[in-house]
């Protein structure tokens, strides 16, 4: 029973964490390797504000969110866009950014495990007779809620309408009359806040440690592949699939296989079925 | 280049000299032969005397830690500009040949002259062999993997407290003389630069750049891809492995921050500032930048923040990088020309 | 002696997503034909290439090549068979000199085996081989045209070059898509000698063409494909007079006004 609760914590846990990066690269195609270092920053950000002006939670949480959302437009408008295209820049220079925020936060002083966000909610509930903290149920409701929101926005709402358009043929969509470039701009923004949102719910759980956010992009990145690159639906499967894999490794082998289990997902996939479980990419690629 | 009041562009010819001996056929004069050959006697000769002019123990250290570096960094070059994988984790490289020759050397007692050496090929081999899934597929997915390799062994190495977990593997041997340990690897690396410059000329190099070019022609002229890439991935990874293990018989410990970032980040710095695909271009970004991070090794990780800045400048703005500047200005001259 | 089907194409379907490229689509070629698919655009010329040279896994249905079964390979095995193909957007290798484009095809095992067009047994230097495959295609040797770098070469001559990489690897069938298009017409009435001579040379070709005239001129067969079915197949006279595959071509509204004016 604890399996399935707490699989069920992780699996949304992983959900929210790669939200951001397959937002941003189904919509702009750009690989975004410093998500991780924005979902840690985010988190630097609002323990900032908490405990450097003594603000409360509720202040600091859309701070950080807002700060985040437009950290990310700015990298993507100064930096990533002059590489737009070019698959090994991109990668590089999103790298570079990585490095540069989260090593950066390391040489500023924040080692250790002593930062900490504090939770929304104290207290826990009785579930099947384990003990689950509010946090981790509230995570797992936003967590769905955010995924209904984002299927929603990008369904019904022009903007949204306009990135959904990005992401299956760019020329199409110029030829309409969006605007990619501020588009592009958009969706880094967007998948940046995704990056705090997951942070600010995920990161009250344990301590902000910048190792996290190596880890972070590593398990991002395992959902997109896995799940199939350009599908929701595979994005949420392949979190669940990997989410109870790893808890069941936690339970009967150690709480060391955990990265393990993400690494062997990928490899597997790309064995078996390059394109992720629903992915549409490499049809696509293959066509001459 | 129009300015506002007058119509001139800039134009790029190449020097007289260039032309008269780009045909090797053609050579005349002895200041031909002195044109072509003079910048390889100047690297040459300028690595080889470096030990000679460095003041101390600790910066002659520092030139085989550059060489060890500029190994990588060649290796990264290779598989980046001529067969279009971005390697992003050097580190992996380093990680495995260093381990693979510290047991060698502590398990089997393998002297260094000879474990370095399987160390390569064998870690070669087997960087080939987990990097073999992700060949087929985009270059995309092969960074990805890259990437997270070294940070994935580390881990595993310290949680599970395998080949000297957090402590590492002590007691190895170091080379048998300082001028081996000094000169070999300058040596090495003089010949796996040339050896690499020989070989993207060759037919297999060529096929090899095709396949960065358009992997699609290729696969219609009836050639296994993953084969090439998978040779290319050996030659690089035995390459970095090589650079681990000398630098484990340096340093006569092997530990888990051989796995560490600065083996991942300075190499492609490197590359980027010395100039891509040129392949001398990452061994001079190596001389620059490997000095001036022992000068910041007391901020801590500020060089990395400091490799990545720059390496983001130059990937941004000006990607050329120093050497294909350099090699501009030496092989044509600009002048202003009316329309 | 009858000439034996080379070629068997059984019932390819291809769908991407809810998109029918190819529905059903079946034919047999024999040795020494030429074939030529002509169609409207989408329906489904170079998909049907794709799947028979396995780019695109068909989503079912199955390839003979000289009997045995090529379905789902993988195209460089393909190629070593000796199904070879050009590319509609062309694919050279623009950054090297013509004749280095040739090296790389003269690399693979296949080449290797055959030992290079006209070459028996070993391959010797790949760069001299390379400029003899030229100059049978028609590059001058002497004026140079080999040895410029290829993104400064005109269109024709690229087009030649796409053949040039088959002919390097001693093929049995080309399929050339669109071979013709954007060439002019001098460029042209220069191109179909060197089809007939392939064919003499015992090449059988497969051509998706749009411009009908000229293929007319080399094709002994022609298939008619719309929206990913097979119209028909038959001589060249009898798809011009079909009314289906004029309808196809113009629209019904407009047949009529053709034929009010024939």
């Amino acid at each position: 029973m604890d399996i399935l609760i707490y699989g069920t914590i992780n699996s949304v846990a992983l959900a929210l964490y790669a939200l951001g990066f397959a937002l941003v690269y189904g919509i702009c195609r750009l690989p975004n390797f410093a998500h991780g270092a924005l979902y840690v920053l985010s988190g630097f950000i609002a323990w900032t504000v908490i405990h450097t002006l003594n603000a409360n939670l509720w202040v600091a949480v859309p701070v950080s969110l807002l700060a985040t959302g437009v950290i990310g437009a700015v990298i993507y408008r100064l930096f990533l866009i002059r590489v737009r295209g070019m698959e090994i820049s991109e990668i590089i220079a999103s790298y570079a950014i990585a490095l540069a925020i989260l090593e950066g936060l390391r040489w500023g002083g924040f080692k250790g495990m002593t930062y900490t966000l504090p939770v929304f909610i104290e207290g826990s509930v009785v579930i099947g007779g384990i003990s689950v903290d509010y946090q981790r149920l509230l995570t797992v409701v936003i967590g769905a809620a955010l995924v209904a929101a984002l299927w929603l926005f990008t369904h019904y709402t022009r903007v949204g309408l306009a990135l959904r358009g990005m992401a299956q043929d760019e020329r199409a969509a110029l030829m309409l009359g969006i605007d990619s470039d501020l588009m592009a701009v958009v969706a880094m923004g967007l998948g940046s806040m995704l990056a705090a949102f997951a942070a600010v719910l995920l990161l009250p759980l344990g301590n902000i440690v910048v190792e996290s956010g190596y880890n972070v992009l590593i398990l991002a990145i395992a959902v997109c592949i896995v799940g199939g690159i350009g599908s929701w639906m595979g994005a949420v499967m392949a979190a669940f699939l990997i989410g109870f894999a790893q808890i069941l490794t936690v339970v009967y082998l150690g709480s060391h296989y955990q990265m393990m289990v993400a690494l062997l997902a990928i490899i597997l996939t790309l064995i078996l079925k390059p394109s992720g479980l629903f992915g549409q990419q490499k049809e696509l690629e293959e066509r001459v | 280049m129009k300015t506002a009041n007058q119509e001139r562009r800039r134009e790029r010819i190449d020097r007289g000299i260039k032309v008269r001996s780009d045909g090797l056929y053609a050579l005349m004069s002895w200041r031909e032969l002195g044109y072509l050959t003079a910048p390889r006697l100047v690297l040459i000769a300028g690595l080889i005397l470096l030990p000679a002019v460095m003041p101390g123990l600790y910066w002659q250290r520092v030139i085989t830690i550059v060489c060890i570096y500029s190994l990588l960094a060649l290796s990264f070059d290779f598989l980046a500009h001529y067969v279009g994988l971005v390697s992003l984790g050097g580190a992996f490289f380093v990680g495995v040949g260093g381990y693979l020759t510290a047991l060698l050397n502590t398990g089997w007692g393998f002297p260094p002259v000879i474990a370095a050496p399987i160390a390569a090929i064998l870690g070669g081999a087997i960087c080939t062999l987990l990097l073999l899934p992700c060949l087929p597929l985009r270059g995309v997915y092969f960074a990805i993997v890259t990437l997270m390799y070294p940070l994935f062994l580390a881990r595993m190495i310290e949680a599970l407290d395998i080949l000297g977990g957090t402590d590492g593997i002590m007691g190895i041997d170091s080379f048998p003389y300082a001028w081996l340990e000094q000169y070999g690897i300058i040596v090495l690396l003089l010949m796996i630069l040339f050896g690499l410059r020989r070989l993207v000329t060759t037919d297999l190099g060529l096929v090899m750049r095709a396949v960065k070019d358009n992997d699609q022609a290729v696969k219609a002229s009836g050639i296994n891809i993953t084969h090439y890439k998978a040779l290319a991935v050996f030659i690089a990874s035995s390459v970095g492995c090589l650079a681990g293990a000398c630098m484990v018989h340096t340093y006569m410990w092997a530990g888990i921050s051989t796995f560490a970032l600065d083996f991942s980040v300075l190499p492609i710095a490197a590359t980027v500032i010395g100039g891509g695909s040129t392949l001398v271009g990452p061994v001079l970004g190596c001389l620059i930048l490997v000095p001036v991070s022992e000068l910041l090794r007391d901020f801590g990780t500020l060089r990395i923040v400091f490799y990545s800045l720059i390496l983001l400048g130059f990937i941004v703005f000006r990607s050329e990088g120093l050497m294909i500047y350099g090699q501009r200005k030496y092989q044509q001259f600009e002048r202003w020309t009316r329309i | 002696m009858t000439p034996a089907p080379i070629l068997q194409v059984d019932g390819i379907t291809k769908t991407f997503g809810g998109i029918i490229a190819l529905n059903n689509v079946s034919f047999t070629l024999n040795e020494g034909d030429i074939l030529g698919i002509i169609g409207p655009n989408g329906s489904g010329k170079t998909t049907i290439v794709n799947c028979v040279t396995g780019f695109v896994k068909a989503s079912s249905g199955r390839v003979l090549f000289r009997g045995r079964p090529i379905t789902g390979k993988p195209p460089h095995k393909i190629a070593q068979l000796g199904l070879l193909r050009t590319f509609q957007i062309m694919r050279p290798y623009y950054s090297l000199p013509a004749y280095k484009n040739l090296v790389i095809p003269l690399c693979s095992p296949r080449a290797r085996r055959t030992g290079g067009w006209r070459g028996g047994g070993k391959l010797g230097d790949r760069n001299t081989v390379g400029i003899d495959i030229l100059e049978e295609i028609g590059f001058e040797r002497d004026s140079y045209v080999p040895y410029k770098i290829t993104n400064t070469l005109p269109t024709g001559y690229l087009k030649r070059l796409e053949l040039a990489r088959c002919l390097a690897l001693k093929p049995e069938l080309i399929i050339c898509d669109e071979v013709f298009s954007g060439l002019s017409m001098s460029e042209i009435a220069s191109m179909v000698p060197l089809i007939e001579r392939l064919q003499m040379d015992g090449i059988t070709l497969v051509m998706i063409e749009h411009r009908l005239r000229e293929l007319f001129q080399v094709a002994n067969r022609v298939m008619v494909l719309n929206f990913g079915e097979k119209l028909m197949e038959g001589s060249a006279e009898e798809v011009m007079a079909d009314p289906r595959v004029r309808e196809a071509y113009f629209g019904s509204e407009a047949v009529e006004e053709v034929m009010n004016h024939a």
